[in-house]
């Protein structure tokens, strides 16, 4: 279980990564926008924070 | 000089307000996650170990929560009362804090763990909107509690599984309820935090030869198992016996209901089939947890009332009454302790070998006139040795 823990753990880092590298490469506001907000959840979690 | 581009201030501005998000969101949860409760011990409590001494596997984690020992001068029976089990249900934890802070034993033995599932305590319902803390009014001031939740926090048991399949039955359940410490009993030394956390209470109820265990939990009004006493077969009569002299004695009425065979995870069966103690579960009517509710605050948490409910009610839609009184949190911790009370008194008088008299605790008409906060001591005031956080 820790192991899959971890790996979730790494899956949620790539996927932060993913979005802010969308985010960099987004020229439309409201994508920007959106970006952003789908990012909280991963932070606040990469961070153990929620 | 370099012109700054437009995008490039936008995004700025975009990640300044995530920022602050994260931030300040951040520092909500964090201190929520961290928040202490003081526990000002009666002088009736004797002892104050951790799950941890009885099963090794859970020392050291979130979830090794304190348990308090009381001790009589006479030897006697065991009881255990088990509150937090799910901690979004505060009657339960308070009515066990009551006995903490308040109890002294005559005869026998009573042991009272405040946090049984203490993860599911750092954290409230995801999306629900939950206030992550209350306070009780106390005539030297007020005590903070943590609302919690009903399952253990993601931040000690991540991910879930597609299914979640019940150690020993193979009952396939929920798979959210891996998290639910009410559907992972008798537990599993090997398994996730909260099953470890079930294998650590029925190892306990094992070693320290525990006669009677009751779970102390609150119920939405739109779930039929309401207002009512859960018993394992062999508390059928224990059971049945206190819901009628309850109902008879004092100003509520509660019910008996026995624990299905078929429905596995829950204590009032798994402690009941594992260990050799009685096993019971309390439910008192908690109008927060209801989905029809209305807003979703402190003051619902503490006064229950809610006219959404009400209307519900005089649709014929709810299996417990309410009007514009609600279900105050006195109600329904008094509830609770007169409950407890009532069973050990009725056991004591079948098992003359075995009595357990437990004296100082406050029964719900005591709590109706005085409110829960006269209950709770000042921790400022207490001498250190007294003094416990969970």
């Amino acid at each position: 279980m820790i192991i899959v823990t971890f790996l979730y753990y790494i899956l949620s880092a790539y996927i932060a990564f993913i979005i802010v590298w969308n985010l960099v490469k987004s020229k439309k506001w409201q994508d920007e926008l959106l970006y952003i907000i789908i990012l909280i959840p991963f932070i606040l979690r990469i961070l153990r924070l929620k | 000089m370099k012109k700054i581009k437009t995008p490039t201030i936008r995004k700025s501005i975009f990640i300044s307000f995530g920022l602050m998000v994260i931030i300040s969101s951040g520092i909500n949860f964090y201190k929520s996650r961290h928040m202490k409760e003081p526990v000002v011990m009666s002088p009736g409590v004797t002892q104050v170990k951790r799950l941890g001494q009885y099963f090794s596997g859970i020392a050291g984690t979130i979830n090794d929560s304190h348990v308090y020992l009381l001790e009589g001068e006479q030897p006697g029976g065991t009881i255990l009362v088990l509150g937090g089990t799910h901690p979004e249900e505060p009657a339960g934890r308070l009515a066990a804090w009551i006995f903490v802070e308040n109890a002294m034993l005559e005869k026998g033995r009573l042991l009272v763990i405040l946090s049984a599932n203490k993860s599911g305590s750092t954290v409230t319902r995801l999306g629900g909107a939950y206030p992550p803390d209350y306070t009780i009014p106390t005539p030297w001031g007020e005590r903070k509690f943590r609302m919690g939740d009903r399952w253990s926090n993601p931040l000690d048991q991540w991910p879930d599984p597609e299914v979640y399949i019940h150690y020993p039955s193979n009952q396939e359940l929920a798979y959210v309820d891996i998290r639910n410490l009410n559907r992972t009993f008798p537990g599993r030394p090997n398994g996730t935090l909260t099953e470890k956390t079930g294998f650590a209470i029925t190892q306990l109820i094992r070693k320290e030869k525990v006669d009677i265990v009751i779970d102390l939990h609150e119920a939405e009004l739109q779930y039929p198992v309401i207002s009512t006493i859960v018993a394992h077969e062999r508390g059928q009569d224990l059971a049945a016996m206190a819901s009628m002299m309850i109902s008879g004695t004092e100003d509520f009425n509660i019910g008996m209901e026995n624990s299905p065979p078929e429905l596995r995870g829950l204590s009032h069966r798994e402690i009941g089939d594992h260990t050799q103690a009685v096993s019971l579960l309390l439910e008192s009517p908690e109008p927060m947890l209801d989905a029809c509710r209305g807003r979703t605050d402190r003051k619902l948490l503490l006064d229950g009332k809610d006219e959404f409910l009400v209307k519900a009610y005089q649709h014929g839609l709810l299996f417990e009454k309410i009007d514009k009184n609600g279900w105050p949190i006195k109600k329904r911790v008094g509830r609770h302790t007169s409950s407890i009370l009532q069973i050990t008194e009725l056991w004591t008088a079948e098992h003359s070998d075995k009595e357990i008299i437990i004296n100082n605790v406050p029964k719900y008409s005591q709590l109706i006139k005085n409110g829960v906060g006269v209950y709770l001591h000042n921790p400022a005031e207490a001498p250190p040795v007294r003094l416990e956080w969970e």
